[in-house]
Order: structure tokens, then sequence, then C-alpha cells
């Protein structure tokens, strides 16, 4: 109960905040020494809250379905999309972390190049994978391999510190258990990763969500948010509203995928939760 | 029948490189089953490692360990002892209970035997109303009757001990090794128990072994007979006794100041055994 009205609160302060610049910024925006440090505060730039939520009611085109209906499809596709992205890259990240952990030397050979990944552009890499698209696989498929891309990395990296949290006590009581490798994995190495895999699923849904969108976009796949915000955006001049509901639904896609890794984490940390120390 | 028998034991750590440390030399060291032992000496004498040596933790750079008779690889492959650290090393996410049911699980036991004797465990030590717990729930000294309650769990002939106590208040530290001592004797378990107070390490033990650095050696071993361990022991002039045998075996050849004329003329003037008694079997450092 406390959490949704600290949330709902959350969303009243920025819209007071969106509101109040509206309301006492420049128009034409804050312009310092031909910079503009401020944006503009007019209605083509920053439409009021209510004419986005007006513009949700109405239809998209003349005669056609109400934009929020239009949005929520396009966000449940890219959703779609997003889902299998974060569950591809988030099992690789954890055989990639894994194998890092058991093997030093994959570790040293491998984690460069799992850092290297990540600092390789996303659009240059996009059309290369595209290019699979619909022979391969389906064209969906290849948005969600760049989702796949960035959201694995998190993951691989978080995890990897996670298995390599156990100290030396923890380690030996295994072996003096004559545990091997698998069962100290099991057993030890994976419930004390949890505490950092679960902050690196929340990083990395977030990069699945951004790569699923961008890989719309650099893609030209049709259907989901991305590709929305695109076709919204070019009618900005005339109905500028209607590209803030699109961003609306790519707001409300991050907010599900962040519910659900909360959802994951809440069976699994009981532990966390009840810790008022008995003294005797 | 012995627990543990050490026969021309070395070991050094890095052989061949620059930095490397001869932790351990020329150990002979047995004990007999039943018995409780100490290691005591100071930091750097190799006492953690030798008590490593024993569970197989690392292995010796030469000689022989023999644990029930087996080599010490078996044994701890057969999980012939239990094993208690400084720190209690529980499993944070596992609630009390199923801390003490770890061993019993990775031995493959049914549930209801683990359930049982991890309950037996619990009641053993005292804390048969906090099984539900999680660690982070209890104190210092709770968390380390919890790890003892685990290294006792699949009822191991022999037991394992690094300085269990060192990280406790004294009073608690106390109180512990009354429950240990109690354990001890109604399991029938041999100890093997490493710390750096001499006045634990008397209270404790049927035998402590003095050891000295650079390298780790045994540099005595005193035997001390206290009867019943109870807080009468502490005050007695057995305990005292031993007390300064231990400390100047610990100080090595010299002057040493007579602790137990300071500590009241009647522990002085009691004419014991005792204490010619444990200072005949010590022998000297070279």
């Amino acid at each position: 109960m406390r959490r949704v009205l600290s949330a709902v609160a959350g969303l009243v302060v920025l819209i007071a905040l969106w509101e109040g610049y509206k309301a006492v910024g420049n128009p034409e925006g804050t312009v310092l020494f031909g910079v503009r440090i401020l944006p503009r505060a007019d209605d083509l730039s920053m439409p009021h809250v209510w004419d986005m939520l007006s513009r949700l009611a109405r239809p998209e085109l003349t005669g056609g379905r109400p934009v929020w209906q239009v949005v929520l499809g396009a966000s449940l596709f890219t959703l779609g999309i997003t889902t299998v992205g974060f569950a591809a890259g988030a099992v690789i990240g954890l055989l990639l972390a894994v194998a890092m952990q058991r093997f030093r030397i994959v570790e040293r050979g491998l984690l460069p190049y799992v850092i290297l990944s990540q600092t390789v552009p996303l659009v240059a890499l996009a059309p290369l994978i595209a290019g699979w698209g619909g022979t391969v696989w389906p064209e969906w498929m290849t948005v969600a391999v760049i989702a796949a891309y960035l959201a694995f990395f998190p993951v691989a990296v978080g995890m990897l510190r996670g298995l390599q949290s156990p100290q030396t006590a923890g380690v030996e009581l295994m072996r003096s258990y004559a545990a091997g490798w698998w069962r100290t994995l099991v057993k030890l190495r994976l419930p004390a990763s949890l505490p950092y895999l679960f902050p690196a699923l929340r990083l990395a849904g977030a990069a699945a969500v951004v790569g699923a969108v961008v890989g719309e976009i650099s893609t030209g796949t049709r259907g989901g948010i991305g590709r929305l915000i695109i076709e919204y955006s070019r009618e900005a001049t005339s109905d500028p509203a209607k590209v803030y509901t699109a961003m609306l639904g790519a707001a409300l896609l991050g907010l599900v995928v962040a519910a659900l890794v909360s959802l994951l984490e809440l069976p699994l940390m009981r532990h966390r939760r009840r810790v008022s120390v008995v003294t005797m | 029948m012995t627990a543990v028998s050490l026969t021309g034991v070395s070991k050094i750590f890095n052989p061949g490189r620059p930095d490397e440390v001869a932790a351990l030399s020329g150990i002979d060291l047995t004990i007999p089953a039943g018995q409780f032992v100490s290691l005591i000496g100071p930091s750097g004498c190799g006492k953690s490692t030798l008590l490593r040596l024993i569970a197989d933790l690392t292995p010796a750079s030469a000689g022989t360990v023999e644990v029930a008779g087996k080599p010490a690889a078996r044994a701890r492959l057969d999980q012939e002892y239990g094993i208690a650290f400084q720190q209690a090393g529980l499993f944070e996410w596992r609630t009390v209970q199923r801390n003490v049911e770890l061993p019993l699980e990775l031995r493959g036991a049914s549930r209801a035997e683990r359930r049982a004797r991890a309950t037996e465990m619990l009641a053993l030590v005292g804390l048969a109303d906090f099984a539900g717990h999680y660690p982070a729930q209890l104190s210092g000294g709770m968390q380390q009757r919890v790890a003892i309650a685990r290294a006792l769990a699949v009822h191991p002939p022999l037991l394992l001990m690094d300085e269990p106590f060192g990280a406790l208040d004294e009073m608690t530290r106390e109180r512990l090794q009354s429950e240990l001592l109690a354990i001890c004797a109604q399991t029938g378990t041999s100890t093997v128990f490493v710390t750096h107070s001499i006045s634990e390490a008397v209270f404790l033990s049927d035998r402590v072994v003095v050891m000295s650095p650079r390298p780790g050696r045994i540099t005595a071993t005193i035997d001390v007979e206290l009867g019943t361990r109870d807080d009468a022991a502490r005050q007695s002039p057995a305990y005292f006794a031993a007390i300064t045998a231990v400390r100047r075996a610990l100080r090595g050849p010299g002057p040493v100041p007579d602790i137990v004329e300071a500590e009241g003329a009647a522990a002085v003037a009691a004419p014991s055994p005792r204490t010619s008694g444990p200072a005949s079997s010590a022998t000297a450092a070279p």
C-alpha cells in the first residue's frame, strides 16, 4: 500500500514539474550566449499532460482506432520481443558467468570481449543481424537478437561478481562436505549470487527495452512501439501530443518489465526482508 | 584408536617461487580418539594451516596425514570430520534448520532423517526455538552455536575448530566453552581446537600443543588434567599451573615471571602433582 502511494506521489511530482515548467518557462526556451540551456515551453514542444491523455482517447487517423488501442497493441508487440530478447540475454549472460567462474582462463579471455561487445554501436550492428531476418529467422527475431545482445551484458558481469562473492569459509565448508564444483554451484554460489543477479536483471530489462525499440527503428520492423514513435514524431508539428502517447507506451513497457523482474525476486529473496536481530 | 595422526608433515606455500614460505616443518602429532587437543601459538605459527591439513583443505608438502586411520583426502570424502571457522559462515538464505541440514543434504540423507537430526542438534546447542529463523536475525554467539550444530550434524568422530569463539565477547565465550565441552563429552567426539587464548586452550583441552613460527613447528605438548571442567576448575591451582606451563612454553627459553605467584599464594603453596606433571611432559623449545 505504501509503495503504491509513493509511486503515485512520484507521478504527481513529475506531472507538477512538467506543468510547472510550462507555466513559468519561456515559450521560446532560455538562450544564453546563443546556446539553448532550457527547452522551449510552448505547446508544440511540451504539450499539456491532459492534451496527451485526451489524445489517447481520440482516433489515430480520422475514422480509425483510438490512439490508446494502437499504442497498447504496439506496446504488447514490443513487450513480446523484449521478453524473448531479455530471456535469451539473461540465459546467455548466466551461462557466460558460470563458464567464467569455472575456468579462470575463460574469464581472462572472454571478459574483455564481453565489455568490448557493448562499445560497438548498435546502429552499426543492426543491419548486420537484419541480414538474417526473413531467411534464417522471422523479422521480429532480429529485433529480439538485438535486445538480447544488450541484455546479456549486465547479467554476465553482475552474475560473475555474484558467483565469486562467497567467502573462502563457505567454499572450504563445501569442500569439507566433499561437494564438487556442481554441488558447490547449486548450493552455495547460485544462492549467494542472487543479490547481485536481481540488480543486473533490472539493468538487463531496461537494456532489452531500449534494444527492442532501437532495433525496431533501425531495422524498420513494423507493428512495435519503436516504429510508432518514428511515425508519430513525423506528425509532431501538427499533432505534438501524439508522439508523447507513443512515449508513454514505451515508458509503460519499461515499467512492466521492471515489475516482472520484481515478481521474480519476491519469492527468492525472502530472507532479506525480516532482519530484527534476536540477542540472547 | 587414533583420531588424527601426522608424521613428518611439512607445508611449503609457493614452493620454488620468490614468495616461498615454509609454513610448517617436521610435525609429528597423534591424537587419540575422544581427546580434546588445542593448537596454540602466535599468529603465523601455522596452527590454522595444520588444521587445514587435517581437514584436507590444503595438501601437505611432505609427510602423511591420517584421519580415522585413512588418508586425509579419503577421510574428507567420507565426511569423517565436521569443521567450524571463526566466522560462523552460515548461509544467509537458509533458515537455521536448513543450515544445519546442509551437510546431511549433501550426504543424500532423506528429508525425514535430515529434519530429525537437525532438530536433535539444535536442541543440543540450545537453539531448538530458533529453527525457523534466518542467520541475520541471530546474535554472533547464536550463529556460532548454529555453526557448531552444523559441524556435528553428521555425527562426525572428529570436530575441527579454527578459533570458533575468537570473535565473541568473553561472557558468551565462556558459556560456549562449557557447552562445547558438554557436547563433546556427550557425543564422544575428538576435537582439534585452534586458539590464541591460553586460558581457553587450558580450560578446554586434555592436551595443549604449543607451536612457534618460522617455520611453524611444535615446541611443546602440555597435558592438562582438571577433572570436571566447571567454574571451580577455572579457579583451581591445576588450571593456573597449566596456564603458566603453556605461557612458559610459548615464550620459549628464558626467565618467565611466575604468574602463579601473582594469582595468590595459595595456588603456589598447594603442592599439586600437576604442577610438575605438565612441566615434565613439556618438551622444551630448542
